[in-house]
């Protein structure tokens, strides 16, 4: 009987099975950032442990940085706080940096794979739930929480229970105008938010075969919005072909070797599966939530659904996001007027999204319709240089956008880039909870860059096939 | 300074926060994550719901005197989902009384694994259960719920239900050996022995 690649990492990383009846597992790579380990230092100090393997770790500020300056102090006396306190941990624990001073600093899920940190079959954790990014590299990487930050600084291992793997497949071609983000987002709304707890999800099938790894990172990252703690693709010749040569990759005198383990994780051709899903890329439109979970979406040509449309037990929560987001049940997403356009995050916040984002724009040859605020967020500084060489971030400006440095921003709105009051915030990023974007009272639409680009044009929810002419 | 960090009876009145799927943002707002302790933190638990409801001329149960003192929360499905943020259940913990156990039909995987780390068991029941006892709990606010973990039972009242909790972290609720950094640490020889066995660890080298 063959086994997945769930089942080959998780038994190649156990370290013990634990008496609880849980796993001790080993973590090939553990990311860190400002937000969740401050705590997790302080009490590896209190118990005088100290960092088992600094060289498997890596830190980077992300969720904090202002994206307007990098000045020093930070204008937030309590950002620059966590600033401080990351630099000096980091220091004292003899852990690689990526700092905003030597401007190295990026998302941390942007920033693992371009550095070639991030590898097949390795398990790699950090602090934050959108980790599952990694496993679009054929790696098992999940969130978790700071005193397991804790953990896993003290010893590189975490008390783990063993999940099940759902493979989803998505057969058939994406039609033109539809992402990666769109495949999410659908899969999301087809499954429930609730769908994937207690699973690992593995994407699999022609759509995700033909995808380059940034739009495998894009599908990855959001595994944890329909509810499973991790979610991977297979490792390919596409991933091998991204890795080689980047900073932290295998050298070429052990590539062949690298390759052949990663060949060896793959999941085998009579693997078997607790459940297995199978959807049509072509039956994907444009997807763009209008509620208060990644769940809750339409395609852009469809309404708001009608509360009858739910199962009774879903009801409750669809009236609350009609009330909260001032939605009419039937009422077309298209044309919903937006104040704020955010392209950016560790969903969104890539090379291929900004230069898909300039292509459009420069197609179109349109502005930034009146009132609306929009924003270029890269994901790291690496990807903002590329986009300054290839001249971008001109386009960009004079077509009205914002073009910031790299960081979350304003996908959860922890640094000064929020919205206000009620505003409403077309959003390449992945969370359209309340109070998500920084204001209690402001509302989010989450949506492909093209289709957040075609919103901060046109100033409304707008169909960025019909815009952009994409056939 | 010893503690005793064993969980065996947990007993105290209940606060039923209703809805489904929850997330942590809602828990605890990102703004107060700007910081580089847990302290503080209990009084923003559920800040913006807050504000909200009592914006609209009602309040919410974080609000209303009579679950001021409530030791166990109940919630509906998905509980604690979205962002990975310990801050959640810190929070939890830090609010009123302190919040030391957790009732739900669901939660959140990243949630559930964090309030394990910081000793607050969640328990699962079904959804006609769960519905009961929030009802049962905002028609009597100072209504007993104790949580008996030897034999994974919870009463309220007249009421008595089972509820599924794996042996093992029951075991190590009863124990007080929650806190797993000193046990993973007990395996320091074994940890090096399954690093040494991983290809990449020696960067693919012969």
């Amino acid at each position: 009987m063959g086994q997945t690649l769930y089942d080959k990492l998780f038994d190649s990383h156990t370290v013990a099975k634990l008496p609880s009846g849980q796993y001790q597992l080993f973590m090939g790579l553990h990311l860190l950032h400002e937000v969740t380990s401050p705590q997790a230092f302080s009490s590896l100090d209190e118990r005088g442990l100290s960092v088992a393997y600094p060289e498997r770790s890596f830190a980077t500020a992300d969720h904090i940085i202002p994206t307007h300056t990098r000045l020093r102090p930070l204008q937030d006396s309590l950002a620059e706080e966590m600033l401080v306190s990351l630099e000096g941990n980091v220091a004292r624990h003899g852990i690689p940096f990526a700092s905003p001073a030597r401007r190295e600093q990026g998302i941390v899920h942007v920033l693992g794979p371009e550095l070639g940190l991030t590898q097949p079959g390795m398990m790699i954790c950090c602090g934050d739930s959108h980790t599952s990014t990694h496993g679009a590299f054929g790696s098992l990487a999940f969130g978790i929480g700071t005193s397991q930050v804790r953990d896993v600084l003290a010893t590189q291992t975490l008390t783990m229970n063993r999940l099940k793997v759902r493979k989803i497949e998505i057969y058939g071609k994406l039609r033109p105008g539809v992402y990666a983000k769109d495949v999410a987002l659908y899969v999301i709304h087809r499954l429930g938010v609730q769908g994937g707890v207690g699973f690992t999800y593995e994407y699999a099938g022609e759509v995700v075969d033909r995808f380059s790894m940034d739009e495998r990172m894009t599908l990855c990252n959001m595994s944890i919005e329909g509810g499973a703690r991790a979610g991977y693709i297979n490792p390919d010749a596409t991933t091998y072909e991204y890795l080689r040569g980047r900073r932290f990759a295998p050298s070429a005198a052990n590539w062949d070797r690298a390759v052949r383990y990663w060949e060896s994780v793959r999941s085998d051709a009579d693997a078997v599966y607790a459940d297995v899903v199978r959807l049509d890329g072509s039956a994907i439109e444009p997807m763009v939530t209008w509620g208060i979970t990644p769940g809750q979406s339409v395609g852009v040509s469809g309404a708001v659904p009608e509360l009858s449309s739910f199962p009774p037990n879903e009801r409750e929560t669809a009236e609350e996001a009609y009330r909260y987001m001032s939605f009419e049940p039937g009422q077309s997403i298209s044309g919903t007027k937006v104040d704020v356009a955010f392209i950016g995050s560790c969903t969104n916040g890539r090379l291929s999204d900004f230069e898909e984002v300039a292509r459009l724009i420069q197609k179109s040859q349109r502005k930034v319709a009146p009132g609306v605020r929009a924003l270029i967020v890269p994901g790291s500084q690496d990807v903002r240089q590329a986009l300054i060489d290839r001249g971008y971030d001109k386009l960009f400006t004079d077509a009205g956008f914002e073009f910031r440095e790299p960081g979350c921003s304003m996908c959860l709105a922890m640094n000064p880039d929020k919205l206000q009051g009620r505003q409403v915030c077309a959003s390449s990023s992945n969370r359209n909870f309340k109070g998500r974007q920084g204001s209690p009272s402001g509302r989010t639409l989450l949506m492909s860059p093209a289709m957040v680009a075609a919103a901060a044009l046109a100033g409304s929810v707008t169909d960025a096939r019909q815009l952009f002419d994409l056939r | 300074m010893t503690q005793d960090t064993r969980r065996i009876v947990i007993e105290g009145s209940a606060v039923p926060v209703r809805g489904d799927d929850i997330d942590t943002d809602r828990i605890i707002p990102a703004r107060y994550l700007r910081t580089v302790t847990f302290t503080g933190l209990g009084q923003h638990a559920f800040e913006d719901d807050r504000i909200d409801l009592s914006k609209a001329g009602k309040q919410h149960p974080f609000d209303m005197p009579s679950f001021a003192g409530a030791r166990i929360l109940l919630a509906n499905k998905n509980f604690g989902c979205g962002s990975s943020r310990e801050h959640a259940p810190q929070a939890l913990m830090r609010w009123g009384q302190g919040i030391s156990a957790i009732v739900a039909e669901s939660f959140a995987e990243i949630f559930h694994a964090n309030c394990f780390s910081l000793g607050i068991p969640c328990v699962k029941v079904d959804e006609a259960t769960c519905r009961a006892l929030m009802t049962a709990a905002e028609e009597q606010p100072d209504l007993v719920f104790r949580i008996h973990l030897e034999n994974s039972t919870l009463e309220a009242g007249p009421r008595r239900v089972n509820f599924e909790m794996p042996a093992g972290v029951r075991q190590r609720f009863l124990e007080g050996s929650w806190d797993s950094t000193a046990e993973l640490l007990g395996n320091l020889p074994q940890i090096r022995k399954t690093a040494a066995q991983l290809p990449y660890m020696r960067g693919f080298a012969e």
